[in-house]
């Protein structure tokens, strides 16, 4: 197992083949699918199987071990905060019997065809590779195992790895796995069937919290590396000025006064490239310079006319109009149970709300920013990106080169919350590397490029109608969503949500309620629009929370009650009796809608918080409860509003996400989500005028400083086993986040924010 | 310009314009990137440093302003007492999420327990709260400032 055996050259050759054969296979299915013949018997794939790179298993990919006993365990997904490059080398090590304080991490380049999916969004990472990554360490016990018997001559069922060593318990004879490196590399790698797991109960790291961040020191002490940090020989520096609105383009610039900057090389043209957006650099026009400070200096400097194209008439006022116009007429269902709109429209009690959800910025506190190196037909670059294998295939695509002929370094993250899973500032450092004859560049985004430039969170208007029976139940129904699709960055045609948005938190519902319709408009898209940290869990699940809190109020019934009592008896729903053919791309069967997991964060988290309890005036609690991403969540948040002020004394939230790898991730996750879930609700929104973006920097662009923060987070985790399958981790969390906080602004008040962010609407 | 420095300890020099903020000086002339760029306009607190022993912009600092006074950056702070237990008790609790604001943190925070060594949870807000963390972790800077202070005093 040493640490490059048989590497490089199968790398190549099986990332050659298998791009050859993706194409083929590809133009294969859509054939047949065309012609009917295949699309019934193909069994839709799962889970990491339904991800373009799978999943890798192989302990020689992924697990290396020198004579030192120094075991360096490869992970190849970006970490960007989630505690990915600790908790997956966890987990190797754990089934490996490894001591932790032997093990080291490195980090993958982009190579999907040699290490699986890359594609680090949808909390799918721990999800996706918990098992690969066990089988990954196990193989390579076994080889250590098989390695140690050789030399004894005993069967290999005798001896047994023990905390960096195997063992012969016969006869007392115990080797360092330091000492079994060379005969272990040499053997074959087990088959599956050949490779035995950990019971659960024997794993050392796995399910405990007592281990430190692998990178912890590093960030402490500076040395740590994100794509803004990385320094090469004779590196440029560049910014960029882009066009201001979606579309747009340069029509001519003088860049006379920019050259005179000291510091300042040259200015290069970058071209635009058409609609849609796509992963596609905005072009613009870009001073290079040998310091990024002289590199602003010199844009700051350009002249520049602009062509703003057809969407310089997004202005975010009117555009909310046109959806609430679009949500008050019927539109397309997707889900239709019973006959929601009569029942409706012959009800004595009919209750209807509409919520608004502005654009959101991710606003990593590392803006985009990427070195490249171009070198003949070769193209080297080191990123702070989710999706390492776009961006390979982006700068291939822009370069004119192979995708084999380039080179993704993964740096950390400095956050990413979906903004990094759209590559295109690494495609512009790529190219201005070209345009610099090979010269290295760096570019790095300032704030306000950030800002304006950002694959936006969507905007929504959510628009509900319910009628009530006599005793308070809703006998029906009527959901219709209005939002600007992510389908639109890609493709101009899209104009309407599709089955994995309207999936998230709105056609899915568990909700025993026998009329049941979720309609979906459409709506155009005038930016460019993308995945934020839970998408579109966001909008619906404000809305759909809210308004069970409104319905619960116009019952009189306490709003915990009358959710549950929505969400009725424990049962396992297949997701596809909800219309929701999607379900996050997992298997129905192996992850049903479980409806008494969901009543059970419900019942904890309630129990917790102490719901029901006696408030002072001008305090209240609010309740929110969400399935996401595979996980079920329940919050319940404390706020006292005083003088029109809004402070946040407590948030408890029950997360239950089936068996838990790393508990203090999972919990720095959710409490890290809590916050998020308080900044959007409070202060979160970006505005359109001309089509240009409003906001600039955080003095306009507001998140939650400590001092705003929830003065407490408590995190309760709902014991599992390890035979349930694992939700995800990253994102549901902050779902119920921006409800829970509204129904208890009700609470404390008596007034309804139907259109976030609060921001002053509870000034006196 | 040449402009010699004392950062950390070493004297450095840099021929850049008087005009060029610290932070700049600092990553692309310096190499010393711990220094972290956020928002350019002294609003979020990552590219804090101390200057003569205070909680400093680097990003809104000209270099001019900063000529024979005393640097520390997140490079040095562990060589003083208090940044080391600071980094110590970040360590411990494990605060980092991404970890790139962090460094920002740690230098105010050190600044802080060094003019209040004992710092109530108003005291603590009121001093972290020009540092912006997007992840969230402020439970848990809250937490180590106090672990901080509290090893401190003993």
């Amino acid at each position: 197992m040493s640490a490059d055996m048989g590497r490089e050259g199968n790398a190549s050759i099986s990332r050659r083949t298998v791009l050859k054969g993706a194409g083929a296979l590809t133009g294969l299915v859509l054939y047949l699918r065309a012609s009917g013949a295949l699309a019934a018997e193909e069994p839709r794939k799962y889970g990491a199987d339904a991800m373009p790179g799978g999943t890798v298993d192989d302990p020689l990919v992924f697990v290396s071990l020198q004579e030192d006993g120094i075991v360096t365990v490869t992970v190849h997904r970006p970490e960007m905060g989630q505690g990915i490059r600790t908790s997956l080398a966890m987990v190797v090590a754990d089934e490996l019997e490894a001591d932790w304080a032997h093990v080291r991490v490195t980090q993958a380049p982009a190579d999907e065809a040699r290490y699986g999916s890359q594609n680090t969004d949808g909390s799918r990472s721990m999800r996706h590779f918990f098992a690969p990554m066990r089988r990954v360490g196990a193989a390579a016990r076994t080889m250590l195992e098989m390695a140690a018997a050789a030399r004894w001559k005993v069967p290999v069922s005798e001896v047994a790895a023990r905390n960096h060593e195997v063992v012969h318990q016969k006869s007392n004879q115990r080797l360092a796995f330091g000492a079994l490196a060379k005969d272990a590399a040499k053997l074959p790698v087990p088959a599956r069937s050949g490779v035995r797991l950990k019971d659960p109960k024997d794993f050392r790291y796995i399910g405990k919290s007592d281990v430190l961040l692998i990178d912890g020191a590093d960030i402490v002490d500076g040395r740590a590396q994100y794509g803004i940090d990385t320094r090469l020989d004779g590196m440029l520096y560049a910014s960029i000025a882009r066009p201001l609105v979606t579309g747009g383009k340069v029509v001519k610039y003088d860049d006379s006064a920019a050259l005179k900057v000291p510091g300042v090389v040259k200015v290069v043209q970058l071209q635009s490239s058409p609609l849609p957006a796509l992963f596609n650099p905005l072009g613009g026009v870009a001073v290079v310079a040998t310091n990024t400070w002289a590199a602003n200096k010199g844009r700051e400097a350009l002249q520049i006319e602009w062509d703003d194209g057809p969407n310089k008439v997004y202005e975010s006022e009117s555009y909310r109009k046109t959806l609430e116009a679009a949500a008050r007429k019927p539109a397309k269902a997707v889900r239709d149970d019973g006959d929601a709109v009569g029942t409706i429209a012959k009800s004595q009690r009919r209750i209807e709300a509409e919520y608004y959800l502005p654009h959101l910025a991710h606003a990593t506190m590392e803006p985009p920013a990427a070195v490249a190196r171009m070198n003949g037909s070769k193209c080297e670059a080191w990123a702070c990106v989710q999706a390492p294998q776009a961006t390979r295939e982006l700068i291939a695509e822009h370069l004119g080169l192979k995708p084999e002929d380039v080179t993704v370094h993964i740096t950390l993250l400095g956050g990413g919350f979906g903004r990094k899973s759209k590559p295109d500032y690494v495609a512009e450092a790529a190219l201005l590397s070209k345009a610099m004859d090979g010269k290295p560049v760096k570019v790095t985004w300032t704030r306000e490029d950030d800002v304006r430039h950002d694959y936006y969170h969507t905007v929504s208007v959510e628009h509900l109608e319910a009628a009530l029976d006599d005793s308070g139940k809703p006998t029906a129904w009527l959901h219709r969503t209005t939002a600007p699709t992510i389908g639109a960055t890609f493709s101009l045609k899209a104009k309407s949500q599709s089955p994995d948005e309207f999936g998230q938190s709105a056609v899915g519902l568990p909700f025993e309620i026998p009329n049941f319709r979720l309609e979906v408009a459409e709506a155009d898209a005038h930016t460019r629009i993308g995945w934020f940290r839970s998408v579109s869990n966001i909008p619906h699940a404000f809305a759909v929370q809210c308004f069970v809190a409104e319905l619960a109020a116009a019952a009189k019934r306490d709003p915990k009650d009358y959710l549950l009592e929505l969400i009725g008896p424990a049962r396992r729903v297949d997701p596809r009796k909800l219309s929701d053919g999607w379900n996050y791309d997992e298997s129905p069967e192996r992850y049903p809608v479980d409806t008494g997991r969901f009543r059970n964060v419900i019942e904890a988290v309630a129990r917790e918080a102490q719901w029901g309890r006696q408030l002072p005036k001008g305090r209240g609690l609010g309740i929110a409860a969400t399935y996401s991403f595979m996980t079920y969540a329940a919050a319940i948040i404390e706020v006292a509003v005083e003088n029109g002020m809004l402070s946040i004394p407590r948030i408890d939230i029950a997360i239950d996400c089936g068996p838990q790898v790393n508990p203090d991730r999972i919990r720095s996750q959710v409490e890290g989500a809590c916050i998020m879930g308080v900044s959007l609700a409070n202060s979160g929104e970006i505005t359109f005028k001309n089509g240009r973006v409003v906001q600039s920097n955080f003095h306009d662009y507001m998140v939650t400083r400590i001092n705003e923060s929830p003065r407490e987070i408590h995190v309760h985790l709902v014991p599992s086993t390890f035979d349930v399958p694992l939700g995800g981790v990253g994102e549901p969390g902050l779902p119920p986040i921006a409800p829970a906080l509204c129904n208890a602004i009700f609470a404390a008040t008596g007034k309804r924010i139907r259109r976030l962010p609060i921001r002053d609407q509870l000034a006196v | 310009m040449a402009h010699t420095l004392n950062i950390n300890g070493q004297s450095m020099t840099f021929d850049v314009p008087d005009e060029m903020p610290l932070l700049w000086a600092l990553r692309d002339i310096g190499g010393l990137t711990g220094t972290k760029f956020g928002c350019g306009m002294g609003l979020c607190g990552a590219c804090t440093v101390h200057v003569d022993g205070q909680a400093v912009r680097s990003c809104i600092t000209p270099l001019s302003a900063v000529a024979g006074k005393r640097i520390t950056t997140i490079e040095g702070v562990g060589s003083d007492e208090t940044g080391n237990v600071v980094q110590k008790a970040w360590r411990e609790l494990n605060v980092p999420q991404c970890g790139y604001c962090q460094p920002g943190q740690i230098m105010t925070a050190t600044a802080l327990l060094h003019a209040n060594p004992k710092p109530t949870d108003a005291d603590i807000d009121a001093a972290m709260a020009g540092n912006i963390c997007r992840c969230g972790t402020y439970p848990r800077i809250r937490a180590a400032i106090k672990r901080a202070a509290g090893s401190r005093g003993r």
